[in-house]
């Protein structure tokens, strides 16, 4: 039961895509007035916005850029995050103050409630943990890292031991903490990644989209012009009317 | 920078850009001849594609310099040389023809937009064939269709149904895209990447249930757009009360680029290992595509209005491509492609017999067809040739399209549908029979709304008329050509689809 309720809620933008669109396909073909078809179209269209959109956003996806000199690869779109994530925990555990650093990296992309509550007690601590005092550095792991087990449970388990044993030795300066600190939010950022490309298809097919609601509305009001009516059954009507003749209609 | 380096782009680059200059000439006249010779430039550039393809095998042109699969790449192929040569073809005969034609149905002060109109259709159309990239298919298509909208709605001036028809095509097309990028986004997410080269090898051996989904939005936007047999309402309206040049242009080459937009999808994107194509062929394409043969071909029968006889005649037509195309062979593909591009010779031909006889009777009714050929002669030869070719009569290139078809049905182990597709052209024995009934035995009308007078077309409209009905025998004579270039390209997209040779 509980796997049905995640199955449902972990794809909300899904569902949200599939209602706007037979919403609109039903308004398209069940409303006899030309304006709402219209209207009905822009719902159809913008549940595809919204599927390009979704489909963007790619786990464990980075962009195609060099990173210090080798080629950072991790673009595919069904690859498990687990791997890069694996990684970046043992490089955080080295510097273990500086997962909370890396949790800026983190709350950018954020996605979970878990990450936005770290947030409001962890940067501050873990911050002045790296940058001032050596002795703190202790603190500030324990909380980068219940901060982090909480976030990344894949990642946790694996680095985080390490990281609390070699914290009393990682502190060892703001170079080497910014240094470390970058390499995090590189690694970070690979864990939910936004492709713009997806983006900028949909705004070519916006701009499609507008166009075409432009020239149904131009259409409807040429209509409205020559008929006297934008409803479909009465346009119909009329021009059976037309075609033939007055009593022949009235009889239809 | 040589120029035959970026040949492949002219044919877009070239009325894109002159599209809007239009606009800004004189009404009348000027825009015309500007725009004429656009068509002709760019359907030079076409011939030469050819011709470069033919000798010299597959052109892939960078958009940009920026390689494929990242960059757009045009990808120009036998297939695609042949439609464009088409529809560039076309539209360098209907640009001459329209001149008189608009003149009637047009308002004048329109005519800039009305020619930029029809070119950036034109545009559209060349470039839905020309690229090698699934999201700019989308691109082009949509701005193909609309151009066609206003195109379509312009023809309010004679009929204010034109309004009307435009409207639902614009729902119906709408819809057809939608559905077109939504699959395009499902093969995305499941490769990353929109090239079309580069996603048919990232979809070798993947039968998801996220590719299957995206085939079937696929196929049923372009479908809507190609008007397959249940879902081809918006077409007889948007031809018939369309103004006469523009109704020449779209049924000779609209639905052929969705068809071919179709064949590339299929054989160049997905593959034959993919279960959905097969089923796609078996279950959709062969009985909608024989069911549309007939039920469209005799609704036309019944049709008291020329140009929506003609317009059901095409949907009847489109199925005979879509049956070729089932057969899944060789044979079959290049059934399809030697249609389309004879179908758009004889439908080319036939709507403007149609054009001429509205710029002198002011109608196309079956009524003002009666005694036409002691009236208009030339004209009445015209339909009745290229109506020959649509029946499929020998010396014309429906024969070669049936001919074509029938060895393709055969070898494929369909006999049934051989016989079905002689007893569809019997059919149209019939609705073309009609007309010429009219046309020949018939007293031309003395008095009421359908008097003509004994003048034939200007020769503007003759001439483009005459060099169509003359491809259609020309081509029915000389099979080689279009034969050879047709059986050449479906070979490859054969192999490319890993088909049965």
């Amino acid at each position: 039961m509980d796997n049905w309720l995640v199955f449902i809620f972990e794809r909300y933008n899904y569902w949200i895509v599939i209602t706007l669109m037979m919403t609109g396909l039903y308004t398209v073909f069940a409303r006899g007035n030309l304006v709402k078809k219209i209207v009905g179209l822009n719902l159809f269209q913008t549940s595809v916005f919204i599927f390009y959109i979704t489909i963007g956003k790619i786990t464990g996806g980075t962009a195609p850029i060099y990173i210090g000199g080798e080629l950072d690869h991790g673009g595919g779109h069904e690859e498990a995050p687990i791997h890069d994530a694996d990684t970046s925990a043992h490089e955080m555990s080295e510097t273990a103050a500086d997962g909370a650093a890396s949790l800026h990296a983190k709350i950018d992309n954020a996605h979970g409630n878990d990450l936005k509550e770290a947030l409001k007690n962890a940067p501050q601590d873990g911050d002045a943990a790296a940058i001032h005092a050596a002795p703190n550095h202790l603190d500030g792991a324990k909380i980068s890292n219940d901060v982090l087990s909480s976030a990344d449970k894949h990642a946790a388990s694996g680095g985080f031991d390490i990281a609390t044993q070699h914290a009393p030795e990682a502190g060892h300066g703001a170079a080497d903490a910014a240094h470390a600190g970058t390499d995090a939010i590189h690694h970070a950022t690979e864990v939910i990644y936004s492709n713009p490309l997806p983006h900028v298809l949909i705004l070519t097919a916006i701009v499609v989209g507008v166009a075409t609601t432009a020239v149904g509305l131009a259409l409807a009001v040429r209509i409205r012009e020559a008929y006297g009516t934008i409803e479909e059954d009465e346009l119909e009507a009329i021009d059976d009317v037309a075609e033939f003749g007055e009593t022949e209609g009235v009889a239809a | 920078m040589s120029l035959v380096a970026q040949l492949p782009v002219l044919p877009i680059i070239v009325p894109l850009i002159t599209a809007p200059i239009t606009l800004l000439l004189p009404k009348g006249r000027p825009a015309w001849a500007w725009a004429t010779l656009i068509s002709w430039l760019t359907f030079a550039t076409c011939a030469w594609l050819l011709k470069e393809v033919a000798d010299g095998g597959t052109i892939s042109y960078f958009l940009g310099d920026w390689a494929p699969p990242l960059g757009i790449e045009y990808r120009i192929d036998l297939a695609n040389a042949l439609i464009l040569l088409l529809v560039s073809g076309i539209a360098s005969l209907t640009f001459p023809f329209a001149y008189r034609s608009v003149q009637l149905e047009v308002d004048e002060k329109q005519t800039p937009l009305f020619y930029g109109a029809l070119l950036i259709c034109m545009t559209g159309l060349l470039g839905v064939t020309i690229t090698g990239d699934a999201f700019n298919v989308f691109v082009f298509l949509e701005i193909s269709s609309l151009s066609t909208y206003a195109l379509i709605a312009m023809g309010a001036r004679r009929d204010r149904r034109a309004l009307t028809s435009a409207f639902n095509y614009l729902v119906m097309g709408t819809i057809g895209a939608t559905f077109f990028v939504i699959g395009i986004g499902l093969l995305y997410q499941t490769t990353g990447t929109l090239n079309m080269a580069d996603l048919h090898d990232r979809l070798l051996g993947q039968d998801n249930r996220m590719v299957q989904a995206g085939f079937a939005f696929i196929l049923v936007g372009v479908a809507l757009k190609l008007a397959m047999f249940p879902i081809h309402l918006w077409l007889p309206n948007a031809y018939t009360y369309a103004p006469s040049a523009v109704s020449v242009f779209i049924a000779a080459t609209s639905t052929k680029v969705a068809v071919y937009v179709l064949i590339r999808f299929f054989f160049s994107v997905f593959n034959f290992d993919f279960s959905f194509l097969g089923a796609a062929f078996q279950y959709v394409l062969l009985p909608l595509g024989l069911a549309g043969m007939f039920i469209a071909s005799f609704v036309a029968v019944f049709q008291d209005d020329v140009k929506r006889m003609l317009a059901y005649s095409s949907v009847a037509q489109i199925g005979y491509m879509l049956l070729g195309l089932s057969f899944a062979t060789v044979e079959g593909v290049t059934a399809t492609l030697v249609h389309m591009f004879n179908h758009a010779l004889m439908k080319g031909a036939l709507f403007m017999a149609v054009a001429c006889v509205v710029l002198r009777a002011g109608s196309h009714s079956i009524n003002a067809f009666a005694g036409l050929s002691k009236r208009m002669p030339y004209t009445t030869w015209a339909f009745l040739i290229s109506g020959l070719s649509l029946i499929g009569v020998p010396l014309t290139v429906g024969f070669v399209s049936k001919w074509y078809l029938l060895q393709a049905a055969f070898s494929a182990g369909h006999w049934y549908a051989g016989f079905l597709i002689v007893a569809s052209s019997l059919i149209a024995l019939v609705y073309i029979g009609r007309i010429a009934e009219m046309m020949l035995l018939r007293e031309p009308a003395t008095e009421g709304r359908y008097v003509i007078p004994k003048k034939d077309a200007p020769l503007s409209m003759l001439v483009p008329m005459w060099i169509l009905v003359a491809a259609n025998v020309y081509f029915g004579l000389r099979t080689d050509l279009t034969g050879d270039l047709a059986t050449r390209a479906a070979e490859a997209l054969m192999l490319t689809a890993g088909g049965a040779p």
